[in-house]
């Protein structure tokens, strides 16, 4: 499919945005003051980014505790999101959540699980209300290899082939959990590829590759929003960084170092700018501007979190119950 | 959905079947559930009720049966056995603008849906700042006898108790079971609502209309001046009874029915505590870490100075019930064994 410039565009600049946050994440995150395990996802941009390029403001997302890139791309706020990080007030959780725990509901993003597949049958919920309340929106939930080890997968895919609820599955194939290796996890491909197409429409894609991702979830989002029922799509992508934290905090040994260098030339972002600048889409220059745009931004959010306060003691209790 | 107007019932006045109820319309315990439940279908386009057979014949001992005709089967309906996707589902259709009650036959399969119940519905609210919410019912039912054995019967609200986040509520008559659902349905939080299988044995006063009862208020169900009860679920009556028999030894014994264990309802034990300087606390669940040692810990706490006397606890032994019929009875507790300890107590 031919995607116009500016949109192709986009997709670049948004990869982009989220790496340099990561980035800017993990050269500060030493420095002890984000005090909040951070779960980079450097090197998986293209699946946020392809996935909720697709989607409206009010569609809803699920995110997991690898979370920043999802919200990021779905809109959320950059402000908000760093000062979560910073534990203050003015975080898009009050500062309640860490970096695990992102909401933005204006944005249609309801909280993710740092629990391993939590958010999967929730977002089916979701997909439950959207179908009975008879709106036009559909729910996009992303979860890990890891996650695809849990049964609920099993159960909520069942629940809403059997209802045809609008839900995108999208499996962010990292191939990592922790220090597991998805071979040493799991059995075989994923069961759910072998749904009939009726039912669940399967796919694999490469998730390094932004435009597969996008077309993918393109038809999946079509199937959803006329009432076609669920789609299950697998991202094909690996964590460049450990589990949690800084690069230099991942543990080593558990994987080739041959085996990271290989896909760090796979990078998603590298090769789809590459591909613009070949098809003179864009210019060196006109990539220099945005990543300083970002940069600018970058700065910004920093600046605003660091110096924004933390939530004050005496409101411990408050949030426990909605009133 | 006008449920902040809806009239709330602070006292009611009969505990048991027919006192104070004279002319008044007479319910089931079931129909006093499906009242609650079709008034608030009737009201409120969010509600719906799902659960493994809620759409049966006997739908769900009776407190949802035939539902599923009058609102059909989009509202009300039956669910695969996947407790832990079905409670996240439950879930997700609240934190997206619905009003779920999600009925389980037993609190022990309850017990597969602990991690979307405990991690996420009671973290919602509070992990993301008040951003999001979560106004779910949970309904199970405790079961026990006929040989229902260790896995049919167990009486979990203390676990449930423990945790922050989570309302815990557990009626004792037909006017609170209605006025309870009807309160948990209005909630933005997590309820769960647990019934005692003995409760729908009862019949009891229930105003046909809409009504709610306080979450987190308790009810004196029997003044008395020597020694303060507090029972739970079916031990409300069962207390009431035993203190009406004690009654002839001339013990007069007082009888709180706390009706919700989360938030409980500290300064109604206490106040009554201050007053008689002796307190029995009785309920199903199991002893250690549990109820009784819940709401004992915060009256040695709080009210240590009010007691004449050791508190007396009387709870289901720490085991798991076994079938055997006279093992299972050993395993119950009741009116006697609230009586025993009211003459123990006041000897």
């Amino acid at each position: 499919m031919k995607l116009p410039e500016k949109t192709l565009r986009q997709l670049l600049f948004e990869m982009m945005r989220i790496r340099q946050i990561q980035l800017a994440i993990e050269s500060r995150y030493l420095e002890n003051e984000m005090k909040t395990p951070v779960h980079l996802c450097i090197g998986q941009e293209a699946v946020a980014v392809g996935v909720c390029a697709n989607l409206k403001k009010y569609d809803y997302i699920n995110s997991t505790h690898r979370g920043h890139g999802h919200y990021l791309a779905k809109g959320g706020d950059l402000r908000a999101l760093i000062a979560e990080l910073y534990g203050r007030e003015a975080g898009c959780s009050k500062g309640r959540g860490g970096s695990m725990h992102l909401a933005d509901t204006t944005i249609g993003h309801y909280g993710s699980s740092s629990i391993v597949g939590g958010g999967i049958p929730i977002g089916t919920g979701m997909g439950l209300a959207i179908k009975m309340q008879k709106k036009n929106k559909v729910s996009v939930i992303f979860f890990g290899d890891g996650a695809a080890d849990e049964g609920v997968l099993y159960e909520s895919i069942n629940f809403a082939v059997l209802k045809k609820l609008p839900v995108i599955f999208i499996l962010e194939n990292n191939q990592y959990s922790v220090c597991s290796k998805v071979s040493a996890r799991q059995a075989g491909d994923n069961i759910f590829h072998a749904m009939p197409a009726g039912l669940l429409m399967t796919k694999k894609v490469n998730g390094n590759n932004v435009l597969d991702v996008y077309n993918a979830s393109l038809k999946a989002v079509a199937r959803a929003r006329t009432g076609h029922g669920p789609s299950f799509i697998e991202c094909l992508t690996y964590r460049i960084r450990g589990h949690a934290g800084c690069e230099v905090q991942d543990v080593p040994g558990y994987r080739p170092v041959g085996e990271i260098e290989r896909w760090k030339t796979l990078c998603p972002i590298a090769a789809f700018r590459k591909k613009l600048l070949t098809n003179k889409m864009i210019t060196l220059n006109e990539i220099k501007k945005m990543e300083k745009k970002i940069d600018k931004q970058i700065e910004d959010a920093f600046a605003f979190a660091r110096t924004a306060p933390p939530p004050k003691p005496e409101t411990l209790p408050l949030y426990l119950f909605r009133e | 959905m006008t449920w902040s107007k809806t009239k709330q019932k602070i006292i009611e006045p009969a505990f048991s079947n027919n006192e104070g109820a004279e002319g008044k319309r007479i319910l089931c315990y079931d129909e006093a559930i499906r009242e609650a439940l079709q008034l608030a279908l009737s009201r409120d386009k969010r509600v719906f009720v799902m659960g493994q057979g809620v759409d049966d014949p006997d739908g769900m001992f009776g407190a949802t049966r035939n539902l599923h005709l009058e609102f059909g089967p989009e509202r009300v309906f039956d669910t695969p056995l996947a407790e832990g996707a079905m409670m996240g589902v439950a879930i997700g259709a609240a934190l997206a603008g619905m009003r779920p009650v999600y009925f389980h036959n037993r609190p022990d399969f309850l017990l597969l849906a602990m991690d979307q119940l405990v991690n996420h519905a009671a973290k919602w609210s509070y992990m993301f700042g008040g951003a999001a919410f979560v106004p779910l019912v949970v309904w199970a039912c405790i079961g026990r006898g006929w040989g229902s054995a260790a896995q049919h019967s167990q009486a979990l609200q203390g676990l449930f108790m423990h945790i922050p986040g989570l309302k815990l509520v557990m009626p004792g008559t037909c006017h609170d079971a209605k006025g309870l659902m009807l309160a948990a349905i209005a909630d933005q939080n997590p309820v769960l609502i647990l019934d005692h299988r003995f409760n729908f044995n009862y019949k009891g006063m229930v105003p046909p209309e809409a009504y709610t009862v306080p979450i987190g208020k308790g009810v004196i169900r029997r003044k008395g001046r020597d020694v303060t009860i507090v029972a739970v679920s079916h031990l409300v009556i069962d207390a009431c009874h035993a203190a009406q028999e004690a009654a002839a030894y001339g013990v007069e014994a007082e009888v709180i029915d706390p009706r919700t264990l989360r938030p409980l309802d500290e300064e109604i034990i206490l106040n009554s505590v201050a007053k008689t300087g002796r307190l029995i606390i009785a309920d199903c669940g199991w002893k250690t870490g549990g109820i009784t040692a819940e709401i004992g810990a915060m009256v040695a706490e709080k009210g240590f100075t009010y007691l004449k006397a050791p508190i007396k606890r009387i709870a289901c032994p720490d085991l798991p019930t076994p079938a055997a019929c006279n093992l299972d009875e050993a395993c119950s507790i009741g009116r006697d064994n609230i009586k025993k300890a009211l003459l123990e107590l006041t000897r």
